[in-house]
This record gives structure tokens, sequence and C-alpha cells, in this order.
């Protein structure tokens, strides 16, 4: 039994969420609901028998990567992890030799996670065969991410079709905020973002979002709110004057939760500072998404994997 | 390609006589079809000399040598991207006849020594090289260079571009002590503070590609400081490559009420635009109805391409149209390139890893006469701003009225010419242009009377 085809997808690679439509987006949370069920069933097939996937990251992951390598082993595939620490990327090769090297090898996809924004594209236009999966680029897309991410709100809310989604914290250097206003605006959400004005007012002029930095205000009416990471070192580089003013003013806490709509959901794409973007006891609240988010990174990626593989041998 | 022959400073003298060529000089408020004899390497009227053919030139223009005030030639220490040799092919094939090579080499140009000895190594290349001595010593922003030493050894110019004299007290410094000299301090206007962390000019695009913005102000700033220490010491400022509106207005201001400033801009700077690093490839006059250009547009096959990465930025098109519109009103004084080779390896790689510069001297001319053609900038304006007005701030006169000796540069404006790697005469071909057309086909090149570049016109086809 192979993974449903989906008649829309002929892409070769995924680079981010923003130029997928809202059929394909839809298809592969279908496609990833489909796998999870499977994988529950122990009914999964070996959709990636045969094929070599390199895991290629240049930055420190822990719930994609391993997310990752789950889904690609569990579908059957080969995987090898180009630990960049011990490769010659630590003698100084580029990207682009260090990519085409592991493609010469056999490895027809490859999983980058890079801490240069755009890095992705740039590999894709220096491979001949292999399909790049985008696992994050600097401050730039994390298009797996924005799908568990529409996942989960899709499932917890039933559609996402009018929704109120309120993200909040540093979107300027986060990926993850990028993917999914990319993908939450496409579903149909009416999304809001709140943050300190230098992390969240280079937004203003993004297609179908508003800008709030007043998170009381903007959290009236929220059917989910997204907190994004915060890292303590952007903080001191001028976002806010202190963690403390943050927390203040930015984070979250079942009372200032109260201001959404009753039963508003939690996320948080981790891993989370408690006591900053959200409080400990949220986390473990009722209202939390968090730990359905994690658990949807497995059966995206796969889908995502499957995807790409069907895809592969037009190319 | 046309058989193309370089020459250099060292030929003979050169004679020939161009029938029919529409003459530009904005010297001498020329615009006129005439006969264009040199003899000699002088600019002769009447009749050309016994036994020199006159060349049917119809259709072409001749205009003064063009004048570089910005070029990184990249030597000492850098010359797997360019050489003086090079370099000066790629200024004759792109109608200079003169660039001012810029002192941030390794080692930097902060001593007379090296000054004399780039000099000395350049006399046979095809174009004339001047030099701009770095401001401070090891370009570290702290001490100034002997500027009076350097200026005896030649150099028409100080600056630490690649950066700024970020420190006020230095700035101040070196225009009070360049004043007498009657040199400029040569500013790279960029505050570094408010630039530090930027890849691209801040806005809509920048956004949309999580690359860290380069606000407008970092330029605006030093500018305003700059305007304030030249009014103070009475020394003459020059801020190169302007790449915002906002600067424009205080230079207007400040040139009014009599202080020494000075200004040019590059060809990049008037034409590209920030959302080139999302992919796009109109220049700024093109995309003027699809103002949300850089949210609907991520070209895959383009975004990120670490050619467009420049120091300071692409500007916004809405800077890029005030920039054309200055040339046109004299307040910036000339169009300079900053001509910035890189061999490919510092390209092919992650935007943020990109070194900054693009490629100039030989797409200087194209650019400018797309504008021109698109109803942006006179020809007339685009050739001054390129030639007389940039000779005039070194010192160096271009006229094609008789008795002058022959600087010019003759170019087919009907003809357009593909920008790619074998039609390069520099050992880069590091631009976003590559694979591009653009407009205007230098034919020839004449610096100081010698015929540095034929494309087939003078010599036999």
């Amino acid at each position: 039994m192979t993974a449903t085809r989906i008649p829309t997808w002929t892409r070769r690679h995924l680079l981010d969420v923003d130029d997928l439509s809202r059929a394909e987006l839809e298809a592969v949370l279908d496609l990833g609901v489909e796998l999870r069920a499977r994988r529950a069933a122990g009914e999964l097939s070996d959709t990636l028998r045969g094929t070599a996937v390199g895991l290629a990251f240049y930055e420190p992951s822990t719930r994609t990567r391993v997310s990752f390598e789950l889904a690609a082993r569990e579908l059957g595939a080969t995987v090898t992890d180009l630990s960049v620490a011990g490769s010659s990327v630590a003698k100084g090769e580029s990207l682009v030799d260090t990519l085409r090297t592991l493609e010469r090898t056999g490895v027809r996809m490859i999983v980058l996670r890079h801490a240069a924004s755009g890095a992705p594209y740039l590999a894709a236009r220096s491979l001949e065969r292999a399909a790049i999966l985008n696992a994050g680029d600097g401050t730039h897309a994390h298009p797996t991410q924005a799908l568990l991410d529409a996942l989960t709100l899709r499932e917890a809310l039933g559609s996402l079709e009018g929704a109120r989604i309120v993200v909040v914290g540093d979107a300027v250097h986060s990926r993850v905020a990028r993917s999914d206003l990319h993908a939450l605006v496409r579903l149909g959400a009416s999304v809001v973002l709140s943050g300190p004005p230098a992390w969240v007012n280079p937004f203003a002029e993004w297609p179908g979002l508003s800008v709030v930095t007043d998170l009381d205000a903007g959290l009236a009416g929220a059917d989910a709110v997204m907190a994004l990471r915060v890292q303590r070192e952007r903080a001191a580089g001028g976002g806010v004057p202190s963690i403390t003013e943050y927390v203040a003013r930015w984070g979250l806490t079942a009372e200032r939760l109260d201001r959404a709509c009753p039963g508003a959901w939690l996320m948080h794409p981790g891993p989370a500072n408690e006591g900053v973007e959200i409080t400990a006891e949220l986390s473990g609240d009722p209202r939390s998404l968090i730990g359905r988010q994690v658990e949807n990174g497995v059966p995206i990626r796969m889908a995502v994997l499957s995807l790409l593989t069907e895809e592969m041998d037009r190319w | 390609m046309v058989m193309a022959r370089f020459g250099s400073l060292a030929d003979p003298s050169a004679t020939f006589a161009l029938a029919g060529v529409r003459v530009i000089d904005p010297a001498t408020n020329t615009d006129a079809v005439r006969d264009l004899v040199v003899a000699d390497g002088v600019i002769r009227n009447g009749e050309a000399p016994a036994g020199i053919p006159r060349l049917d030139a119809a259709g072409l223009v001749a205009a003064p040598g063009l004048c570089d005030l910005h070029t990184h030639l990249r030597t000492p220490g850098d010359e797997r991207a360019e050489t003086i040799a090079s370099g000066m092919r790629a200024a004759a094939h792109g109608g200079f006849t003169t660039v001012c090579a810029m002192p941030n080499t390794d080692p930097p140009l902060d001593d007379p020594l090296r000054v004399r000895g780039l000099l000395a190594n350049a006399t046979h290349a095809a174009a004339r090289v001047r030099v701009v001595a770095a401001a401070t010593r090891g370009r570290a922003g702290e001490q100034l260079t002997d500027h009076g030493a350097l200026a005896a050894a030649g150099a028409i110019g100080f600056s630490d571009d690649g950066l700024a004299v970020a420190s006020a007290a230095v700035a101040r410094q070196a225009l009070s002590y360049l004043a007498p000299l009657g040199l400029p301090l040569v500013q790279h206007a960029e505050e570094p503070n408010l630039a530090a962390g930027s890849l691209m000019r801040g806005g809509p695009t920048a956004t949309r590609l999580g690359l860290g913005g380069w606000p407008a102000s970092a330029e605006l700033t030093i500018i305003e400081r700059d305007l304030a220490l030249a009014a103070e010491t009475g020394g003459w400022i020059h801020f190169t490559h302007l790449a915002t509106a906002a600067g424009l207005e205080p230079i207007r201001r400040a040139r009014a009420s009599g202080v020494r400033v000075t200004c040019d801009v590059a060809p990049h700077h008037l034409a590209l635009t920030d959302a080139w690093v999302a992919g796009d490839r109109r220049f700024a006059w093109e995309n003027g109805r699809d103002p949300g250009s850089g949210w609907a547009g991520l070209d895959p096959e383009l975004a990120y391409d670490g050619t467009c990465r420049v120091n300071p930025p692409l500007p916004t098109r809405e800077d890029a149209m005030a920039l054309l519109a200055a040339l046109a009103d004299g307040t910036l004084d000339a169009i300079a390139t900053d001509h910035a080779p890189h061999p490919p390896e510092r390209k092919a790689v992650p935007f943020a890893e990109a070194a900054p510069g693009l490629i100039g001297l030989e797409t200087a001319l194209g650019i400018g006469l797309a504008a021109v053609m698109a109803g942006h900038l006179e020809l007339s304006t685009l050739l001054a701003a390129l030639s007389t007005r940039p000779a005039a701030l070194i010192g160096e006169s271009r006229s094609l009225a008789a008795g002058s000796n022959a600087d010019l540069v003759v170019f087919d404006p009907r003809r357009s010419w593909r920008v790619e790697r074998s039609a390069l005469a520099s050992r880069s071909a590091n631009t976003p242009l590559l694979g591009m057309d653009l407009p205007g086909v230098v034919r020839l090149t004449v610096a100081a009377g010698r015929i540095t570049y034929d494309a087939g016109l003078i010599g036999s086809k």
C-alpha cells in the first residue's frame, strides 16, 4: 500500500510553504493525518525503500532533526547524517561542495538546516538530482514546522477558515513566524502579530496580517495564540529593554489567555523558555497544543518525504 | 563579438578620422553630428591628414572619456579578483579613460610608497589610474594617514571606503587637515552601529526574505554629521555611493549655504532595487505600477543570489528614482561605479556569507543608457555625470574641442550586448546583470591620445 498520491504535487524541493496553494497545503495535511494513523496502526509502507536521505544540520536541532530521521527511517529510507563538526565542513568546505559530494554518493534527499537565510535556495540551484528539504534557514523559513502547526490548528479548530490566530514574540528573527504566516493566511485564517515594535513592525506590510503591539488588545477574539521563542541574546540586542519587561507585556499567562475566546488554544514551536514566553503552568494547561505540535512532527515530515519521493523519479 | 583590441597608455599616439559621428561634449555644450579628426593624439579641426581614411561613424556617439571616481582594483593583495591590467582593460571596454583606485587593498593604500608603487605599475595599463589613499592608518579609523605625503605621492582623495570614518572626531580632524590641501574626505556614509547585522536594505523585501535590514538612517546620520563638520572646518566632504533619497535634501541645503560638498552615486543604485535580492530583475523604472513587488515575488531560481549583496545595499525603488532625479538636477555630481570584483567562490555561498560588491566598469554606461532610453535621464546628463563632472573633481579636463588631447569614447547606442563572462574584460563576473542585455556597445576608447580599446572601428575588422 502506498501513500495517497496528490495529483497537484509537482515539486522537486520543499524550500518554503509560501508558494504552496491552499489545495496543496490541505493535501499535505491530509496525508499527514493518514500517515499518522497508519503509523499508530503499524501499517506504514516502505515508501522510501532504497532512498538515501542525508541530514545536513549546520545548526543544532533536536525535534526537527529527530523527527526527520524517524520519519525517513520508518518509511524505509537509508539515513546518513552529515555530522557537520566531524566532516569536511569543519575543514572549510563550502556548502555547495559538501552537498554536491553528498549527492554524488547517492543521497537523493537532503534535509538541510542552515544559519543563513536562503541557503536552501542556493543548495537547490546547485544540485542536479537531489531534492532539498528545508529544515530551517536562518530567519527565513521553516516549512515543516508551519505544516505541523497548521495541521495541529486545523484539528483543534476544525478549520482555519476565518479563525483568528495571534502570533506573539520575536517575529523578525523567527523563521517559524514567517512560514506560519504564509501557511495560516493561505489557509484562510485571520492572523494578528503582536510583540515589541522592533520585532513586529517590519511586518506591517505583510499581506493578510495585522500588526498590534499591544498584546492584550490583540488577544480579543483570538481562537489560538502562538508564542514564538525569545532568544535572550536577541532581547539584549535591542528588541526589548529586558526579559522582565518582555514578560510583563508579552509573556503569556493563564490570566492573559483569558482575554482570548473561551477555550482558545495555546501553541509554541519549542523549545520554550518557561516563565518568559509562557508560564510553566500554561505549558501543561489543557488549552496547550504544544505536545500535539511535537506529535505531528513525524507524520508531517513523513508526508513531505513521501511526496518528494514520488516526484523524485521525474527529475 | 567583433574582434576587439586593447591598447595602452604607452602606445604611440593615434591618428584617425570619424565621419558623421554624433559628438556630445558637455564641456562645450555641444551635441552635433560632425567629423571627428584626431591627429597624433590631438583633436583637430577640419580635414583628416593625407592618407588617413575617413571612417563611417554614422549613428555612433562620441563623448569625453569616462572617469570613474570609485574602483576597487584589488591590487595589491587580491589579484585573483582583479589586476591592474585586467581592471584597466575592463575600464577601457566600458569607455573609461581614468579610474580612481580605492585604498581597501591588502595591505591598504595608507603609505606613500604603496601609492607610488601602484601608480608606477599602471603606466602601461589601458586606462589612467589615480589613487584614493586611506584616510586613516590601516583603515582602522583612529589615526590619520600622512595626508600631505600621500598627496605628494599622487593621492587625489582620502577614504576608508568599505567602512565609514566612523568617529566624528577623526572625521573632523581629517576634514580640517585636508582643507588647505584642497582634497576631499571621501566618505562611505554608513553609521556602523545602525548598519550592524544588516544584509540588505530594510523594508518589506528584507522582512519577507528574513535578511537583516539596513536602515536609511545609517547613511543619513553620517551625512548630517559630516556636513556639520565640513561647515565647521571648511573641509571638502565627498559622499560616495549614495544609496538613499533621505540624504539628498541636507546635501542641497548645505551646498546652498556654502559647504564644500560633492557626491556620487553608483549605477546599481540608480537602476537595481532591493527586490533584486528576491529575484526580481526589473530596473527601478520598470515596476512602477507594482509597488508590492517585494511581496509577490520570491523567484526560487534567483532569490538570495550573492551577486546582489552590496554595500550600501540595493535601494528601494523610490530611492532609486529619487537618485535618478538628483542626477538630473545636479545634486549628485557624478556616477561612480564602485566596481568591486570578486571570484566566484565568494559569491556562490549563502547570501549572508557573500562578499559585498559587484563589478561596474563595463556595465555603467549600459545601465545609464537604459535609464536614458526609458526617459528617466538625458543623454547629455548621463555623459556629463560619467565624464566631465567626475573628471573636474579630480582636476582632469575633458573636452572634444579642437586642440584638446583626445580622451574619448565612441559607442553605438542602437546596439545592445549580452552581459556574460566571455564578454567581460574584468577578471571577475560578479554581477546580477549576467545574462541580461544592456544597450550601448563601446566601439572605441581613446585615453590621452592613445587607443586603449577598439572594437573594429579603427583597426581591421
